[in-house]
């Protein structure tokens, strides 16, 4: 048990590391920071002043290590396009990205976990049919054009929900919400379900299959011969141990739809990180992009790692092979 | 020749593909694309290029079938008066040579990474399979939109639309690879211990000659199925960077950058700039989709 949280954690740094030195690279050597901020007129003696200053003369690996400590510490430096303080322009998107990316799953998981029983327990039902080719279809459609598609009904045809940014918002400390003013929640609708549409494919699938699965196995006959009501052998027996799966799966997408995020804040205008990053990398606003790649990297690591301690936690198989192997997992 | 084909046509795969009824109509879709793709030059009817041809008086026509449609542009213009299904024609055709270029670039680094791995093993198996694991955890299309970030942070701006195929297919490229170095190093893991390659390495073949030559055809076949569903996401992928304005430039529009224009038209009623190109894109991963579904099936007859 400790072996493997430890190999585990050892990797997580080691990923962390490895995305940072290509933040670094990025960061120190794509344009010369020195031109970027004296302009090209600058004498060779103001030059090596900020060069110094920069600590730019010092051995890579110094550098390097400066840049880690700032980086821990939240200091990407400023940014070249809107001259304000990396930190504090995430600090400001981070709440509008993360209550729409929570939507999202909550959204997925409410929506695709029924369907999903539903869709393996009468498998052959006409409506179980129609579901799964919802759901292939969400697999195929582009996030973009769901988007899109639903602006097109929802908001230029039936002018219900609005298609643009985020309503109003109030201020707690630092964090903006939309989720206390009835414009936020109305503003929230569009992007969420957007987002979160291939996901509930996603879980409706996995559901489905993990589901069959389960109901073929030995110990859902044998609770049937024992004369259980289908409701304690559907749901005590069969869906308890599709579960494990489905959190595992679900964890994972967590950082997905952090990612895909992205595109759906692109398509609506929503004023989160994801935006952000996308005008960084149309204007090569290199501190921006390094402080978004650093901060998205630590979110999916520490995703990773908490799903595998939880799926550690959750099944009692993997500790046991493990504890014959050596941990050699 | 016409026996080779006459022989194909009897085969398992043949025969697979003519009792299997949604594989037909997939691949007469994608035949049809193909060729009204790769034939614009000679089958639009107009080229979308030629700005001697585009009459800004017909810009923002509707399709034919509405009130103020005309039967000069079957499927409307833009707002430059640019006939919509030309444009469609020639932006599939980007859509579909962006696509295939980034598979093949992803199958061939996937495929040499894959066969180093399963035949060396060692240090370097554990090396490359765990740098595919990092990178699986991660999001396709987010290793894709980094890579083409970084390359037009380091590419001066004036060079940005001629560096633009080459970055976004190789930043696809390099977003799918480990799929198949995965799928490889585990046939090669298979095959290895086989009696033809023991044999082989008996009377001295170098190895990179038994990899390639003796151990390569014989992994191919889970690789080309991934190859058709990575095909899909491949086109998908181009399409969102394009939508988000950091693929294919609006001079030689793929279909991404053909929704990314209609999108600023979409409240003052123009649909269709916006809503053809969507269901072209549609249409052709659905029908890449399901013809690799098809071909999974046909392939393996253990999975049904």
């Amino acid at each position: 048990m400790f072996v493997f949280i430890l190999r585990r954690l050892i990797q997580a740094v080691g990923v962390m590391l490895a995305v940072a030195l290509l933040a670094f690279i990025l960061f120190q050597y794509v344009g010369d920071p020195v031109t970027i901020m004296l302009g090209q007129d600058a004498t060779p003696a103001e030059r090596d002043l900020l060069r110094t200053q920069l600590g730019l003369n010092e051995p890579v690996f110094v550098q390097f290590y400066h840049f880690i400590v700032n980086a821990v510490q939240g200091d990407f430096g400023l940014s070249l396009r809107q001259g304000q303080k990396v930190s504090v322009l995430i600090r400001e998107k981070l709440p509008a990205t993360l209550e729409l990316s929570v939507a999202a799953a909550l959204i997925a998981l409410v929506v695709g976990l029924p369907l999903g029983v539903y869709t393996a327990l009468r498998r052959n039902g006409r409506l179980s049919q129609a579901l799964l080719a919802f759901s292939l279809l969400g697999v195929s459609l582009p996030t973009f054009l769901i988007g899109i598609l639903l602006i097109l009904v929802f908001s230029v045809y039936l002018g219900w929900l609005p298609s643009y940014g985020r309503g109003d918002t109030i201020r707690i400390g630092w964090w903006s919400t939309g989720l206390l003013t009835a414009s936020g929640w109305q503003h929230l609708v569009l992007p969420a379900v957007t987002l979160s549409l291939f996901q509930v494919a996603l879980v409706l699938r996995l559901v489905r299959s993990e589901m069959l699965e389960v109901l073929r196995t030995d110990y859902i006959k044998f609770a049937r011969a024992r004369g259980l009501t289908r409701r304690a052998i559907h749901f005590g027996h069969a869906l308890k141990n599709t579960l494990v799966p489905v959190i595992t799966i679900m964890g994972l997408q967590l950082g997905g739809i952090i990612a895909f995020a992205i595109v759906t804040e692109t398509v609506f205008q929503w004023p989160g990180m994801g935006l952000l990053f996308i005008q960084a990398v149309q204007f090569a606003d290199i501190p921006v992009m390094a402080a978004y790649l650093c901060l998205i990297s630590f979110i999916f690591v520490l995703i990773n790692l908490s799903v595998d301690l939880l799926y550690f936690a959750v099944d009692p198989r993997l500790r046991v092979g493990l504890g014959k192997s050596g941990g050699s997992h | 020749m016409l026996h080779t084909l006459a022989k194909f046509w009897d085969g398992d795969l043949a025969w697979s593909w003519r009792h299997h009824p949604v594989a037909m109509i997939a691949t007469c879709m994608l035949l049809t694309m193909l060729i009204a793709s790769f034939g614009a030059g000679w089958l639009a009817p107009y080229n979308p290029f030629d700005l001697a041809s585009i009459e800004l008086l017909d810009a923002l026509k509707p399709p034919v079938w509405s009130a103020e449609g005309t039967r000069q542009y079957l499927l409307g213009t833009d707002s430059q008066g640019r006939d919509l299904l030309s444009a469609l024609m020639y932006g599939t055709r980007v859509s579909l040579l962006i696509g295939l270029a980034a598979v093949v670039g992803a199958m061939t680094l996937g495929i040499v990474l894959g066969l180093i791995a399963g035949y060396a093993g060692g240090q370097l198996d554990a090396l490359i399979m765990r740098v595919a694991d990092v990178q699986l955890s991660f999001p396709a299309i987010l290793i894709a939109l980094l890579i083409d970030g970084v390359a037009r942070a380091v590419v001066p701006g004036d060079m940005h639309e001629v560096i633009a195929f080459p970055v976004l297919v190789g930043a696809i490229a390099l977003a799918g690879w480990p799929q198949y170095a995965r799928t490889v190093r585990g046939s090669t893991l298979v095959e290895k211990n086989r009696e033809y390659v023991q044999a082989a390495r008996v009377i001295g073949i170098s190895s990179p000659v038994i990899m390639f030559r003796h151990v390569l055809p014989n992994v191919l076949g889970p690789v080309l199925v991934l190859a058709t569903v990575h095909l899909a996401t491949a086109i998908i992928t181009e399409a969102t960077l394009s939508y988000l304005g950091v693929g294919v430039p609006p001079t030689s529009p793929s279909l991404g950058t053909l929704i990314r224009i209609g999108n600023d038209f979409l409240f003052s009623g123009e649909w269709w700039i916006t809503i053809f190109p969507g269901a072209a894109l549609v249409l052709l991963v659905l029908s890449v989709n399901l013809l690799g579904d098809w071909l999974r099936d046909a392939l393996n007859p253990r999975l049904n």
